[in-house]
């Protein structure tokens, strides 16, 4: 037992903490941005798996970690097209697209890795880290924090970038007219389908990368169902964040935490099913709401096809 | 604050009993349904083709074992007992605005309270009453599940897709949990509940495979589709989900409908892993989850929450997955394949849908 709250333990335990988070973080900003202006998107399940697979797949034949980040990005925007066409452009239920490109998405990946990569299931070398100087040096903290590859550190700011764009920017207040009023959008002259378009194509990237992260840097390889409901975390964390990206950050972190401490767990040989520590972070976040519970405030046409002149 | 996916559905919830289908309706509506299947199945076709299998064969198949053989449709019509529990409940809630989306952590939950209760109480009564015993204890557990999500709604206006979203995933743990250390079966290795003896299961219909969990599934549907549409009862949950606030105005008690329908709900979705388990698997093994809400919950809409096309729907859903198992043992082609013919089918049907819709519109005009 004294190993278990040694230095190392403690480090490792908040690196993998960190490794672990930053697929819920991305898909959480995206997921919060769709949410903004106005789409339910079901579907980011969808488009991490296919960013995990296809990111897998670039960094796997070219043997460049970032050129796999970009071809999973775009298997994210990919899914998005069809999940923008279909709910945005021609207002089909969002509900049932999104699970049914879950659904078709879980399916595809299996099935193309079953034919490409199941008898071999090769695997990527560890990523480089980004070791920043000074920091890295505090004990504890500094290995767990600050010896990541270099896109967490991007993730991270990404999360200041996505504040500052929803606060002072054009297109950020656009996205939460779209998802507020649309309407009222549409009279000021700023076309609604457009900017709820942008907002999906965004999650779909951003999805699309958090994926590509859990298969080339979390896990080293891509295994079918690799997500195993990350994206559903996504909308999870984008909800219970209330518009706001930095709470994103705390979510994914607290998840972040449980998901590692599963596996510390294993590995320091204490016999609880991980199940049991897997449902931690849910019983957190369901007593922080029995306790503090209060009303949700999600844009007020959040799922509603937007038709120019509906009632 | 409750999310309208669909201002076309929350329309006809409330019209659905006006009206008579014509025979030229029904005519129409089949063939909306079944030409979207067959351009679905021409897509998942080029799919096959580009993995190396011959469609045809694929779906010969998938025809064959699905539907036209006599075990192949013996087991869809056993696939499908669970499959109508579910949209049972599921039509109860979306026709009042909730969107139960934790039918799996309910469906697991009382799965696994009836593979526990069961093999104890046939020991100790005649097995009739030990299995409707672990139907009710199933349906109870289920019930409290959802009772967090349902009073946080009810009088806390906390957003229940987010909370049966998370009570999934808790469930789906804490069922795990259950098999691996309360109910687990001492005489086996693998971590699974004890098993219930097959002659103590639900009985087969007549002389076929066929567990009689499919006549309680149909009669649960249609049942909770005359309620919905032809009560008092069922009229108050459709005004709650056309327009909550209206609902208030109109003198209704939302808060306690509320907490009702999630009961509701869940008890089906409970009911629907007692009778997969009673009915068929007689056990639990610990991680088994097979995630039927995700696929019945677009089938739902799609069928307009009208139970009699919830049936056709699941139908469908039970002969594509029995058939691409068999397919898939056959002819090479993993079982994920199944996922990927429902979604497109899931898609083709919706476009369908919309397509349909346009032409009407158009033509009125």
């Amino acid at each position: 037992m004294t190993g278990l709250f040694s230095e190392v333990f403690l480090s490792a335990l908040l690196f993998g903490a960190v490794t672990a988070a930053i697929p819920l973080l991305l898909a959480g900003l995206g997921e919060q941005m769709s949410e903004k202006a106005g789409v339910l998107n079901i579907g980011i399940e969808g488009m991490m798996l296919a960013g995990a697979y296809l990111g897998f797949v670039g960094a796997f034949y070219s043997g460049s970690l970032w050129l796999g980040f970009l071809t999973g990005a775009a298997g994210g925007v990919a899914v998005a097209m069809i999940m923008a066409l279909l709910c945005v452009r021609i207002g089909l239920n969002q509900i049932v697209i999104g699970i049914a490109l879950t659904l078709g998405l879980e399916g595809l990946t299996a099935l193309l890795h079953h034919f490409q990569f199941s008898r071999s299931y090769p695997r990527l070398p560890a990523a480089d880290a980004t070791i920043i100087p000074l920091l890295s040096d505090i004990p504890v903290i500094g290995p767990a924090f600050f010896k990541h590859h270099l896109i967490v550190y991007l993730a991270v700011a990404l999360v200041f970038g996505m504040g500052y764009l929803y606060r002072r920017t054009q297109l950020g207040l656009n996205l939460q007219a779209a998802g507020d009023k649309p309407a009222a959008l549409d009279v000021a002259g700023i076309d609604v389908i457009r900017t709820r378009t942008i907002a999906v194509l965004t999650t779909g990237a951003l999805a699309g990368l958090g994926g590509a992260y859990l298969a080339n840097v979390g896990a080293g390889l891509f295994i079918p169902f690799i997500t195993n409901g990350a994206g559903f975390l996504g909308i999870v964390l984008a909800m219970l964040a209330r518009g706001r990206p930095v709470w994103v950050l705390f979510g994914a972190l607290l998840f972040g935490v449980c998901l590692s401490l599963t596996t510390a767990m294993q590995v320091a040989g204490i016999n609880i099913p991980t199940d049991v520590i897997q449902m931690l972070p849910f019983l957190a976040v369901m007593i922080m709401l029995v306790l503090f519970g209060r009303r949700a405030s999600l844009p007020a046409a959040l799922g509603i096809p937007y038709e120019r002149g509906a009632r | 604050m409750s999310i309208d996916t669909a201002p076309t559905a929350s329309a006809t919830a409330l019209d659905a009993t006006s009206g008579t289908a014509t025979r030229r309706d029904i005519l129409h509506r089949l063939l909306m349904t079944l030409g979207p299947i067959l351009i679905a199945l021409i897509i998942a076709g080029f799919i096959l083709l580009a993995v190396g299998v011959d469609p045809l064969a694929y779906y010969g198949f998938v025809l064959e074992k699905g539907l036209f053989s006599p075990l192949g449709i013996q087991q869809t019509l056993t696939r499908m007992a669970p499959l109508l529990f579910l949209a049972a409940g599921l039509i109860v809630a979306f026709r009042a605005g909730m969107w139960n989306l934790g039918g799996d952590g309910q469906f697991l939950l009382g799965a696994v309270t009836a593979a526990a209760s069961a093999p104890v109480l046939v020991q100790i009564m005649p097995s009739w009453l030990a299995l409707t015993f672990s139907f009710l204890i199933a349906m109870a557990v289920a019930m409290i599940w959802s009772l967090i999500p349902a009073l946080l709604r009810a009088y806390q206006g906390v957003n229940e897709i987010i909370t049966t979203l998370m009570m999934t995933f808790l469930g789906t743990s804490l069922a795990n949990v259950l098999v691996k250390l309360m109910f687990r079966d001492p005489s086996t290795t693998v971590p699974q509940t004890r098993t219930l003896p097959v002659e103590d299961r639900l009985p087969r219909l007549f002389e076929t495979t066929i567990t009689s969990g499919l006549l309680l599934g149909l009669a649960a549907i249609i049942i909770v589709h005359l309620v919905m549409t032809r009560t008092a009862f069922g009229l108050k949950l459709r005004i709650v989900g056309a327009n909550p606030r209206a609902a208030v105005h109109a003198g209704l008690g939302v808060s306690g409908l509320t907490v009702t329908v999630f009961a509701i709900s869940a008890g089906l979705a409970g009911l629907a892993g007692a009778v997969d388990i009673i009915g068929v698997q007689g056990n639990v093994r610990a991680d088994w989850n097979p995630a039927y809400g995700l696929a019945v919950i677009p089938a739902v809409f799609l069928a307009r929450m009208n139970g009699f096309a919830a049936i056709g729907f699941v139908f469908l859903l039970s002969v594509l997955s029995i058939g691409g198992e068999s397919a898939a043992r056959r002819l090479g082609v993993p079982n994920h394949f199944t996922l990927v013919l429902v979604s497109i089918v899931l898609i083709v049907l919706a476009l369908a849908e919309y397509v349909d819709h346009r032409y009407n519109q158009s033509r009125k005009a």
